[in-house]
């Protein structure tokens, strides 16, 4: 754990150092130094874990009440630990000259990116549930403040605030939830709770329902997802980048971690799990397509893998309740590698959004366009994202998703266990949401970076620094290791799978077995495809070669006087998906000036707002009208505050003596 | 029986409190309350005297009869207001109030247990009567003298009660009491003459149009 700490210290002390620095280029430098001499310190007992060495253990009284210092490194702590260590680095480094151009001082915005790593690692090691809570706090304050880093802007300081709501609502129910599991043990630290699989039925379904509605808060999970699409692109890019893919992440982690807590899960956890997984999964690509700006996409992208990951959890909750733990060990381990998948194409994608809004100022699609041409390093690494998360083979993104179909598929096809076919709605599921992603990406890709330019911003648009573009490049081509080489890759599964299923080390890795061969498979057919490609490529390049080859406008269909207006807009891109779910996204458009027989100017505006924070409005709403009427105890009249006190005090002296 | 009769002449200035409306009268009242409670510490402790009670009993019945309303005399003076004005519950249903709590004073002081012997069966039941009133008249009275005079009576009761139990150190947590009282209406004042001086009035109950 020395290391840990010496990490941590380093984050959150010389973490103050780019306050004092004098100009902002020195303050990125300071900034990026305590992030990666951070990162660099805290990767040897991360690495170690994963190979296999012990969990290490810290425990140390606190004064806090029913607090301790306890820390710990596990195999799953380790695990959540790499992307953290990975994408806050990048996002360091691509930060460290896209903070440069801001216009206000940038110190504060290093400090609070550095006590957000601090934070994180925070939660991931903490072992008691006061120190886990006040992690926990911090987390949620210091994401506040980088949110917030315009606060000039009125649209910013709105998401903040929203951000700020979600997050304690979802920190109300973690407080019950570990006062409930410490009741019916010695203290709140994690090694004195109940003892696993000790909790009565009623009261372990009680903390598991807490747990997914505190953790799904931050997680994402619908209809606790509204403050996702507004917070991502309030904050900067490399934050954004960070928050979605590593801390929306500790949602999930703290779900696990109940989950061990919590010992033996009952099925109806998992099905629960699987129903959230599938509703975010859907709904959140379908919003994703809806959008028309890049950030705002990618946020709602989010709330769709966080599905994607919510029903591997709950693949794996049904296989270990059912006794089938080839279904667990595979829908743990498709979870457990989303997370770290998603951490790195969604990582990519913002930091991408952030060199195209660097490069042209806006990040409404439908003032981009042709950027292919200008910026074709960003282009290239943007496609590899975009090709990741729509699950394609053989990035990552399919790796991850075909483990959790293979294990709902063998769930459902295993003959004893008819109860289980169930879990083709996952398989169904994943399939829906894979074709959707592909959809959306292809949409935000193309309108971004193929055709034209839509409006002057992209003129003199240009690849970002080496420093904006390596980050990219390393999380580009990180895709696409985790691609190709996931077989290989497994055994970094295991501590934390053998961890959640309770299974041996040896037996989890023989059971993975099948995963390694299925995988195997895949990539043998897409190698002779890739083959038969170039193969193709090949013959086509030859046979072009002797001919006269004419290049034209894209998308002018053969009409001479095409413009840039008549290229796809993203909602024209969009909209035949869109209409086709209607029911689910509330998309309409208003045509304005073409009703007459000859053409006029006419114009076209299109809106698709998200019901689940309409309803959560109303909601707010309801509630507020009746929370006003308690509004005149609070008068601000300062006798009557005195007269509550001394009411208060008779009335207690009164109780206390016994009427 | 000296402290009887000390103890319902504490209970009728109290009364008499609720049913003033002139500040100076105010004022006088709350100096005859510290004499009282001078004389009562020397009635309590009657049979065994020291140096210290006789010490602390001078100190509080100059601080409470002397120094203190002789400031709130010269505040009323300088910030030029003679009456209480408009309280929340009329004079009259102020003492039906006081009268009121007498009982519920009396009932909790007897049914109370303390951790010590007490001088006698009233002084309880009446230090809790005097902080009753005292918390009254910071509650329905508005201008910002009378508050501090309810915190005066509400301190007088905390020092009954102090007095009440026979032990030494209490008086001496008390007289820090005191003087915390006294920095505190010091404070006050000055708050006082600056909120007269820059709104014309000193009626708290105005004061809540600047919150949020």
């Amino acid at each position: 754990m020395t290391w840990i700490f010496a990490a941590m210290a380093v984050w959150s002390l010389l973490g103050l150092a780019p306050l004092a620095a004098r100009s902002a280029r020195r303050a990125g430098d300071f900034g990026i130094a305590v992030t990666l001499l951070g990162a660099a310190l805290a990767a040897v007992p991360v690495v170690l874990t994963l190979a296999g060495r012990p969990p290490a253990a810290f425990s140390h009284p606190w004064a806090v009440p029913y607090g301790s210092l306890a820390f710990a490194l596990d195999g799953l702590s380790a695990f959540f630990m790499v992307p953290l260590l990975l994408l806050t680095s990048l996002g360091a480094i691509f930060g460290w000259k896209y903070w440069q151009h801001e216009d206000g001082p940038i110190g504060p915005t290093w400090l609070f990116y550095n006590l957000l790593i601090a934070s994180m690692v925070a939660v991931l090691c903490a072992r008691n549930g006061v120190l886990f809570l006040v992690a926990w706090e911090t987390m949620a304050l210091v994401s506040f403040f980088l949110v917030t880093s315009h606060a000039g802007d009125v649209e910013v300081r709105k998401a903040g605030w929203i951000y700020l709501i979600a997050t304690h609502l979802g920190s109300v129910f973690l407080l019950p939830m570990f006062v409930t599991l410490g009741q019916a043990g010695t203290s709140l630290d994690f090694d004195h709770l109940a003892a696993p699989g000790t909790l009565a039925p009623a009261t372990a379904a009680i903390v598991f329902v807490l747990a997914v509605l505190g953790f799904g808060s931050k997680a994402g999970f619908l209809p606790m997802h509204v403050w996702l699409p507004e917070a991502h692109p309030a904050a900067p890019s490399p934050v954004s980048a960070v928050m979605s893919g590593v801390m929306i992440k500790l949602g999930i982690y703290g779900i696990l971690r109940v989950l061990l807590l919590l010992g033996a899960p009952a099925a109806w956890w998992g099905w629960l799990l699987v129903g959230i997984g599938l509703a975010s999964g859907v709904f959140g690509v379908l919003m994703a397509l809806a959008q028309h700006d890049l950030k705002r996409l990618l946020a709602y992208s989010s709330v769709e893998n966080i599905g994607i990951i919510a029903m591997g959890i709950g693949v794996g909750i049904i296989g270990l309740a059912s006794g089938q733990t080839l279904v667990a060990i595979l829908g743990f381990a498709g979870a457990l590698w989303h997370v770290v998948n998603h951490a790195l194409f969604k990582g990519l994608l913002f930091l991408g959004a952030g060199a195209i809004q660097h490069a042209t100022g806006t990040r409404q699609l439908d003032r981009l366009g042709g950027l292919l041409k200008t910026m074709p390093r960003t282009g290239v690494a943007v496609l590899v994202g975009s090709a990741a998360i729509s699950g394609l083979p053989p990035l990552n993104g399919f790796a991850s998703e075909f483990a959790i179909f293979l294990g709902a598929l063998v769930g459902a096809t295993t003959p004893s266990r008819s109860g289980l076919a169930g879990l083709l709605v996952v398989a169904a599921g994943l399939a829906l949401i894979g074709g959707l992603a592909t959809a959306c990406f292809a949409k935000a890709f193309g309108v971004v970076f193929l055709g034209v330019p839509r409006s002057d911003a992209v003129e003199g648009a240009h690849d970002p620094g080496a420093a904006m573009l390596w980050p990219l490049g390393i999380l580009a081509g990180t895709c696409a290791l985790l691609g190709l080489g996931a077989p290989l890759l497994l055994p970094a599964l295991l501590p934390a799978i053998s961890l959640l299923t309770g299974l041996p080390a040896a037996m989890a890795s023989a059971q993975l077995h099948f995963l390694w061969r299925s995988l195997i498979a895949v990539e043998a057919t897409i190698l002779i495809l890739a083959i038969l490609f170039f193969a193709l490529y090949a013959v086509r390049s030859r046979w072009l070669a002797a001919r006269p080859v004419s290049r034209a406008v894209t998308w002018d269909c053969g009409f001479g006087g095409a413009t840039a207006r008549m290229q796809y807009s993203s909602a024209a891109f969009a909209m035949p998906l869109i209409s086709a779910f209607s029911a689910v996204v509330a998309s309409h458009g208003e045509v304005t000036g073409l009703s007459a027989l000859f053409p006029r100017e006419g114009s076209w505006s299109g809106h698709s707002g998200d019901i689940f924070k309409a309803a959560l409005s109303r909601g707010f709403g309801a509630l507020q009208r009746i929370l006003r009427r308690f509004r005149r105890l609070q008068n601000g009249n300062l006798q009557v505050y005195v007269l509550y006190i001394a009411l208060t005090m008779l009335v207690l002296l009164v109780w206390k003596l016994g009427i | 029986m000296v402290t009887q009769a000390l103890l319902i002449l504490l209970i009728l200035t109290c009364l008499s409190l609720l049913g003033s409306s002139r500040l100076s009268a105010y004022i006088r009242i709350v100096a005859l309350q510290g004499l009282l409670l001078g004389a009562l510490t020397l009635a309590v402790h009657a049979k065994s005297l020291s140096t210290d009670i006789v010490l602390l009993a001078l100190g509080s019945t100059i601080i409470k009869s002397l120094v203190v309303p002789r400031m709130l005399a010269r505040a009323i003076r300088e910030a030029d207001v003679r009456t209480a004005a408009r309280p929340f519950l009329g004079y009259g249903g102020s003492l039906v109030a006081g009268m009121l709590l007498l009982p519920v004073a009396l009932w909790l002081g007897w049914h109370l247990t303390l951790p010590h012997p007490v001088a006698g069966g009233l002084v309880v039941p009446v230090s809790l009567y005097a902080m009753f009133i005292g918390l009254f008249l910071i509650a329905g009275r508005q201008q910002a003298l009378t508050q501090i005079l309810g915190y005066l009576v509400l301190e007088n009761g905390i020092y009954a009660f102090g007095v009440a139990l026979l032990v030494d150190y209490p008086l001496w947590v008390e007289l820090a009491i005191l003087l915390d009282l006294l920095g505190a209406v010091l404070v006050m004042g000055v708050i006082l003459f600056d909120i007269n001086r820059d709104f014309d009035h000193i009626d708290t109950s105005r004061l809540s149009a600047l919150k949020d």
